[in-house]
């Protein structure tokens, strides 16, 4: 079969990639899968046909409850945060063209633990209740991502422009110094906001609810839209400077709204599913390895990878240490680390 | 006819000055080559040329209009440059390469037209890569990926193509075929190709018209069968020479003098090896 | 390195010099950490407490607290200085320095592991565990550092430091959600402190400090030779492997040392070898020393500060050496390093 095959109507005129077609298929089964697996494992065993079952059925037995209020709406956010993530990573690591950049790295998450720990702090009482509701906890820390990532952004302009390099040492500067208030902020408030701004940071889909997860959708597919528009600048951005200029395009602007979209998917992830790390890092070069690095397929096939680790670490931590539950941002890292270290072992001469 | 001018055109990075005041005429439908020493500014000149590099002072005139003030695209569409050893991202794929050549002429829903396809087609025919299409360009050998990033280069269908150093890092067989490619495209194709060597002998065999730039300025330019004298050399590079017929091709040739080794007589050197 | 040394020490004579005045000034400060803080006590206060000790409120504080303060605080912001320094010299890395090569972070990890998996609440306990996690640290990202040809580049180096750091806080995190009075215990240390520590501990750690002072004091000339490059550095007949190693241990000894008494204290170790190039240039043997003095009065003096900002309860000191050293940070990573 051809690998490239053009699809063309009137104006509209794009160059398919077959097998690219198949992985992101195969890898939407895959998830689906994963989804169904996860709702039916946990204290509750549901088979996979019930699972189904339960899924379109509107009775109210226990299964139903099970799957549709509880389980649901978690992995649903562990689809998306983990996709947000992972699409973030890939735009970074196209524009810095170093596979080693993540949005975790670069103090996006960081900013986001800053915000929520401030906002914890800060709108709590003395008997340590909120004084706002919970609600706005995502905007804080939506904020907190945002607003870092800018200022790593303006912090790596210099002689008019960013360097990408520069934009990840000032990211991990910044990233350190973020932490430092954050662990002063957890001192000096009281130990209930400590320990709850702790299970944040780490990061969890724990206690997902309906309503986070209506409003993850439609801003990650807003942004999932915007970025379509991009990937043609992201695809020149990533042959480098020189070439990226020499094909007419305007490398700062690009740059700008590159890392916008890219510090917002961190941001709507973390807001909802805390600092889950290294999946930013790892999905986008899984999946650089199945479809290459041109950013029309690299997209959607991060994303999904993305999104599939995060639905399996979450089911790995809700159950393998049962009656315990980790964190999934625990069990990220503990694989992402060692990924990482590979990658570097791998590009050791480069 | 002028492809390219430059007025007054000072370079450089910083406080330091590299290039200073220079009016510059790239022929047109011509194979310019530029020499010079390490840091003479050859590289520079030719970045500034396409704009990578923004002038301190003076300006780069293309189609009689300074490049600052043209939109980037449109300059695109006329000039395309080659970078010294570009490195192509991870697992892409010859044709996902060449097709990026297509970015000035595309929009977000029209990325693949039927002029787009023409083009890059024809990029990989012309530069022998139609064949390794769906390889990853970080598989291919030294040759082969320079080829791949030239046929880029053609698929931007520019007038004028500028290219630093095409040859660096590649063997004497294959610095001879990027050559040769790049002097069919001039010929056939009447493009206007400027270009930074290193060797002078090639920057002789094949150069219409040379730019020696030496001491922040040009030293001397022009057909190189003429301007390319043991005086040239000293001067732009510092070394003494013996300059003579390519036995081949009739053009200039250096012969460096040195101080040591394997100095026999040269004119029965061949025999004694006899 | 710097293109305007305008401070710049060029003669032997004139380093000794500045060696003797930076001592007076270190003397100063710990001096200046005695007396300062909440409690007011002055210089007679401090002899009569040596001489006459009466069990007085203001005596016990200048036993039990402030000189272990000011004696940990030079201590522990020399050790981290020179540890940098070192890191600086042998990676060919101007961000290199224990807190962003993870080893604070690995010292965090095994003191909450020490905490939650084994129970362990002493603070001398917390000590040794650090020491064994900053060991730890050292080890994996000096490993990571010798990969390849010629060693990981800067950059590289750099995010692997940063993914080491992310992974080890990760997972003390991970270990603190599930149980939040271990939290209580460890956010105490976590924060990175030179205050409450008591003088047992810094007596404890001590020699292992010491060692590391005096070994890095001798290996500066090598570092020299080794900061142009390893292929140079063999080439001029060094043993590289052999002198990679002790600078190894030797920051194993300071850096390790350091977070044991005090937790994780950052951008120490990235800021001061820095200014103490700008004063005497790039040769190891004068940098060294510089920067065990200048981190001693920096540390020395964000503790007192941290007494002032938010009296009567203090900022640990962790944060003001962020605050103070990130800027520092940025500054250097615009002005670029070698990719």
């Amino acid at each position: 079969m051809k690998r490239y095959v053009p699809f063309r109507i009137g104006n509209i005129s794009f160059l398919m990639n077959y097998r690219s077609i198949a992985y992101v298929v195969g890898l939407v089964l895959l998830t689906i899968v994963l989804i169904i697996l996860s709702l039916g494992i946990g204290q509750l065993n549901v088979s996979p046909i019930e699972v189904v079952r339960a899924l379109f059925d509107s009775s109210t037995d226990m299964n139903n409850l099970v799957v549709q209020s509880f389980r649901m709406p978690r992995v649903l956010m562990a689809l998306f945060a983990g996709a947000g993530l992972a699409v973030s990573g890939a735009i970074l690591q196209g524009m810095i063209r170093n596979p080693l950049a993540s949005p975790d790295i670069i103090g996006i998450t960081g900013g986001a633990a800053f915000a929520t720990v401030g906002f914890l702090a800060f709108f709590s009482d003395r008997s340590n209740t909120l004084t706002v509701s919970i609600q706005w906890l995502p905007l804080a820390s939506f904020i907190g991502a945002i607003v870092t990532g800018f200022l790593v952004y303006f912090l790596a302009w210099k002689n008019g422009g960013i360097k990408p390099m520069r934009l990840v040492l000032i990211g991990i500067g910044v990233s350190a110094a973020v932490q430092a208030f954050t662990t002063m902020i957890m001192i000096l408030g009281p130990i209930f906001t400590a320990s709850r701004a702790n299970i944040w940071i780490t990061g969890s889909v724990n206690g997902a609810n309906w309503s986070e997860v209506w409003t993850i959708i439609p801003w990650f597919f807003l942004l999932m839209a915007i970025l379509f528009v991009y990937v043609r600048r992201l695809n020149v951005q990533e042959l480098g400077e020189d070439l990226a200029a020499n094909a007419g395009s305007l490398i700062q602007r690009d740059r700008f709204m590159l890392i916008t979209l890219s510090t917002s998917l961190a941001g709507i992830a973390v807001a909802f599913a805390g600092g889950i790390g290294f999946v930013g890092l790892m999905a986008p070069h899984i999946a650089r390895r199945l479809v290459g690095s041109s950013f029309g397929s690299l997209i959607p096939v991060s994303a999904l990878v993305g999104g599939c680790i995060v639905i399996t670490a979450d089911l790995i931590a809700r159950t393998a240490f049962a009656p315990l539950e980790v964190p999934v941002g625990v069990l990220t890292s503990a694989i992402g680390a060692p990924y990482f270290i590979y990658l570097l072992y791998k590009s050791r001469n480069q | 006819m002028d492809a390219i001018r430059t007025n007054a055109l000072t370079l450089g990075y910083g406080e330091e000055d590299i290039i200073e005041e220079l009016d510059l005429v790239i022929p047109k439908g011509k194979i310019t080559v530029f020499i010079g020493g390490n840091g003479s500014g050859k590289s520079t000149l030719l970045r500034s040329l396409a704009r990578l590099l923004k002038p301190k002072e003076g300006s780069v005139v293309l189609d009689g209009a300074d490049i600052a003030r043209t939109p980037t695209k449109k300059i695109a569409q006329k000039l395309s440059i080659l970078p010294q050893s570009p490195v192509a991202p991870e697992g892409l794929t010859v044709l996902e390469l060449v097709k990026q050549g297509r970015y000035p002429y595309q929009s977000w829903l029209n990325q693949w037209s039927e002029k787009d396809e023409k083009a890059v087609q024809r990029a990989m025919e012309v530069t022998g890569v139609k064949d390794l299409s769906e390889r990853k360009v970080d598989s291919l050998s030294g040759g082969q990926r320079q080829r791949a990033w030239i046929a880029m280069n053609l698929a931007q269908d520019t007038d004028i193509i500028l290219l630093d150093e095409p040859t660096t890092y590649l063997d004497l067989t294959h610095q001879i075929d990027i050559l040769d490619l790049l002097s069919d495209l001039n010929e056939e194709e009447n493009r206007t190709i400027v270009m930074v060597l290193h060797d002078i002998n090639l920057a002789c065999r094949y150069a219409d018209h040379i730019v020696a730039i030496s001491n922040k300025t040009i030293y001397h330019q022009g057909d190189p069968d003429t301007i390319v004298t043991p005086e040239l050399v000293a001067n732009v590079f510092g070394l003494r020479c013996q300059i003579m017929n390519d036995p081949h091709s009739g053009t200039p040739m250096c012969i460096p003098f040195s101080r040591g080794r394997r100095k026999k007589d040269a004119s029965h050197a061949r025999k004694m090896d006899a | 390195m710097w293109k305007g040394n305008f401070i710049m020490i060029e003669k032997n004579k004139g380093k000794w010099i500045g060696l003797g005045i930076g001592s007076i000034i270190v003397l100063f400060f710990m001096w200046g950490s005695v007396i300062w803080g909440l409690t007011k006590i002055d210089t007679q206060m401090v002899i009569d407490s040596f001489l006459r000790f009466d069990g007085s409120n203001e005596h016990i504080i200048i036993q039990d607290t402030r000189i272990p303060r000011s004696l940990i605080a030079a201590a522990v912001g020399a050790s981290l200085a020179m540890a940098g320094a070192i890191m600086q010299g042998i990676t060919n890395n101007p961000l290199a320095s224990p807190s962003i090569f993870g080893v604070n972070a690995g010292a965090s990890f095994f003191v909450v592991l020490g905490i939650t998996a084994f129970g362990m609440t002493s603070l001398m306990s917390f000590t040794w565990l650090a020491f064994l996690g900053a060991t730890l640290a050292v080890i994996i990202v000096y490993s990571l550092g010798t990969l390849g040809k010629d060693g990981l580049t800067p950059i590289k180096m750099t995010l692997a430091g940063a993914a080491i750091a992310a992974l080890f806080s990760s997972l003390t995190q991970g270990m603190l959600t599930l149980n939040e009075q271990s939290l209580d215990q460890a956010l105490f240390w976590l924060a990175g402190s030179v205050q409450g520590r008591d003088l047992n501990i810094l007596t404890a750690v001590f020699p292992y400090i010491l060692t590391g002072l005096v070994a890095s004091l001798l290996i500066g000339k090598q570092i020299n030779v080794l900061a142009m490059g390893e292929d140079l550095a063999k080439g001029l007949g060094q043993k590289t492997w052999l002198i990679k190693v002790l600078a190894a241990l030797t920051i194993v000894l300071l850096a390790g040392g350091a977070v044991a008494v005090a937790g994780p204290i950052g951008f120490i170790g990235i800021v001061i070898p820095h200014v103490a190039r700008w004063m005497v240039g790039i040769d190891y043997r004068w940098v060294i020393p510089y920067s065990g003095m200048l981190g001693a009065v920096l540390l020395l003096i964000a503790d007192i500060g941290a007494r002032y900002i938010i009296m009567p309860a203090e900022v640990p000191v962790g944060v003001m050496t962020a605050v103070i050293g990130v800027p520092f940070f940025i500054y250097i990573a615009r002005r670029g390093i070698n990719e």
